[in-house]
């Protein structure tokens, strides 16, 4: 139930051999009539440790966002099984932060307001969540912006305080939904860079949807490439280039021999 | 600034274009003050009666307001309970707006049978025609919060009560507030009707009095008075909803 809610974060990819979390045999159908079920998420295995990214790469609608609620507990799988640090997954469980495609933050709340909202629900002490909660905004680059409203924001920056609202309780696994699928380019390719950055401050284990390959590869310790619906693993990629990354790495042989072989897997390169 | 100062001004403008042309339609075609007074009578009526004015004023202002907020007490609540049971919702949803297409206006008879002449039956009247927007744009409000901030609640394992409280109550705060603002206006209609069919005070009663003592100008007053009031009672919503809700406010600029 509460799978690694006491769990702090920190530590690296190559700190423990045993794995935080294990997705085996994984399954989902949903019912969709009387008798008739439709198979999103389709025996899926994986592992990964503390401290890595994992991206889940596919296609639209490929139940890869359906197995990613599964991790968080928000949706059961039919079956398999699926563990993070030694304690199954059940149900809903706070040692989970979700950062959604849309940044959804309260517009009634001010930007320090919904950063703090995950810590009024869990109950914990307001002076040191507030001061948490003013250094993760000035860690994203949102210093003095912490009494504004979202609607005042732009939508990079609401992101970016979706982002802190999603770590402020120190999760053990952080999941992420397409979180900048929404975003122009520019600012894109500027929330991978911030995003790795916090992983470095944090230590924070992050599970990655995005239908992007170069985002995937560009982040990942780990890419897993799904098929179409049903989600099933069609290609796991290690991705062996050293941190921290900059954009210099997206013109290394290595980077598109990585990119032309995910391509490959979604079938998108021939 | 330019602008600005002209939408004040042009409806300013139309207001006088229209003083003028109904001034000279009376003058011109020598209307009789009894079927319809000049724009200047009302104006003597509206000063010279200013005192018993603002007292009948008062007497349907504070009908309105006990009934707009009887319509919130209820409805609210009613909203809430609709929302979150399915079966009542299932059994009464339908039955409540069935129950609209009664003509309002129908059940005053009634009402007054029920409640008398006094402030009871004014008040019944304003909340049966309040009370359904209220319903329907609190219960329209509940049901649109959005699924992700359900989702985050959910998976922060939120209890009921403060999911409803730090989620569900503000993000429909704002359809709350367009529901008052139907509601308020119609608390005057429902005012009124509630004089016109038995009562000793309030603006609908003088005008009607007025009306049966063939002073025209003094029921054209209270048809003026009537109608500030309602744009006054409307303004005070739009205040509050300003005051409650002040991430709302429109024109602030992205940075």
């Amino acid at each position: 139930m509460d799978a690694g809610s006491e769990l702090a974060p920190g530590g690296g990819p190559d700190g423990s051999e045993l794995p935080l979390g294990r997705v085996v045999n994984a399954a989902k159908a949903f019912i969709t009539g009387t008798d008739q079920s439709v198979l999103a998420v389709k025996d899926v295995s994986f592992e990964f440790r503390k401290g890595e990214l994992v991206s889940l790469l596919g296609p639209s609608g490929c139940g890869k966002t359906t197995l990613l609620k599964m991790m968080g507990g928000l949706v059961p799988a039919t079956s398999g099984l699926l563990e993070l640090a030694g304690n199954k997954i059940t149900g809903p469980f706070p040692g989970v932060g979700v950062v959604f495609q849309s940044p959804t933050l309260m517009p009634w709340r001010s930007v320090v307001g919904n950063v703090l909202y995950p810590m009024e629900v869990l109950g914990k002490n307001r002076a040191e969540a507030k001061a948490r909660a003013h250094e993760l905004l000035r860690l994203v680059g949102l210093a003095g912006f912490e009494n504004a409203y979202p609607k005042q924001l732009s939508g990079g920056m609401q992101q970016r305080v979706s982002l802190c609202r999603a770590i402020i309780h120190e999760p053990s696994i952080l999941l992420m939904d397409e979180p900048f699928g929404a975003l122009d380019e520019l600012t894109r390719l500027e929330m991978n860079d911030l995003l790795l950055d916090i992983r470095r401050v944090t230590g924070a284990t992050v599970i990655f949807v995005t239908h992007s390959i170069s985002e995937a590869i560009y982040l990942s310790d780990q890419v897993l490439v799904f098929s179409k619906r049903p989600a099933v693993i069609a290609l796991r990629l290690e991705i062996d280039i050293s941190y921290p990354r900059t954009s210099k790495i997206r013109y290394l042989d290595k980077f598109t021999e990585f990119e032309r072989r995910a391509g490959m897997a979604l079938g998108v390169v021939k | 600034m330019r602008n600005n100062l002209f939408r004040i001004l042009n409806p300013c403008a139309g207001l006088a274009i229209i003083l003028l042309a109904w001034h000279f339609y009376i003058v011109l075609l020598k209307v009789p003050p009894v079927v319809l007074p000049s724009p200047g009578a009302v104006g003597v009526a509206l000063i010279s009666n200013s005192h018993m004015l603002l007292s009948e004023s008062w007497v349907t202002f504070l009908e309105c307001i006990y009934g707009f907020f009887l319509a919130m007490a209820i409805g609210i609540p009613i909203a809430v309970v609709m929302t979150y049971s399915r079966p009542l919702n299932s059994m009464f949803y339908p039955l409540l707006v069935a129950s609209q297409s009664i003509p309002k206006v129908a059940l005053a008879p009634i009402l007054l049978v029920w409640f008398g002449t006094g402030l009871e039956s004014k008040l019944a009247m304003v909340f049966v025609i309040a009370f359904f927007p209220i319903v329907v744009d609190t219960a329209t409000g509940l049901r649109t919060t959005s699924p992700e901030l359900l989702e985050l609640a959910r998976s922060l394992q939120s209890s009921r009560l403060q999911t409803f409280f730090k989620i569900q109550l503000p993000s429909a705060l704002p359809f709350m507030f367009s529901g008052a603002k139907i509601a308020v206006t119609l608390a005057v209609i429902g005012a009124v009707i509630g004089e016109y069919i038995g009562a000793n005070e309030g603006l609908g009663t003088l005008l009607l009095s007025a009306n049966s003592q063939m002073n025209t100008a003094l029921a054209w007053a209270a048809l003026v008075v009537l109608s500030l009031l309602g744009m006054i009672l409307y303004a005070a919503v739009v205040l509050a909803e300003r005051i409650f809700m002040p991430w709302g406010h429109d024109g602030e600029a992205k940075h």
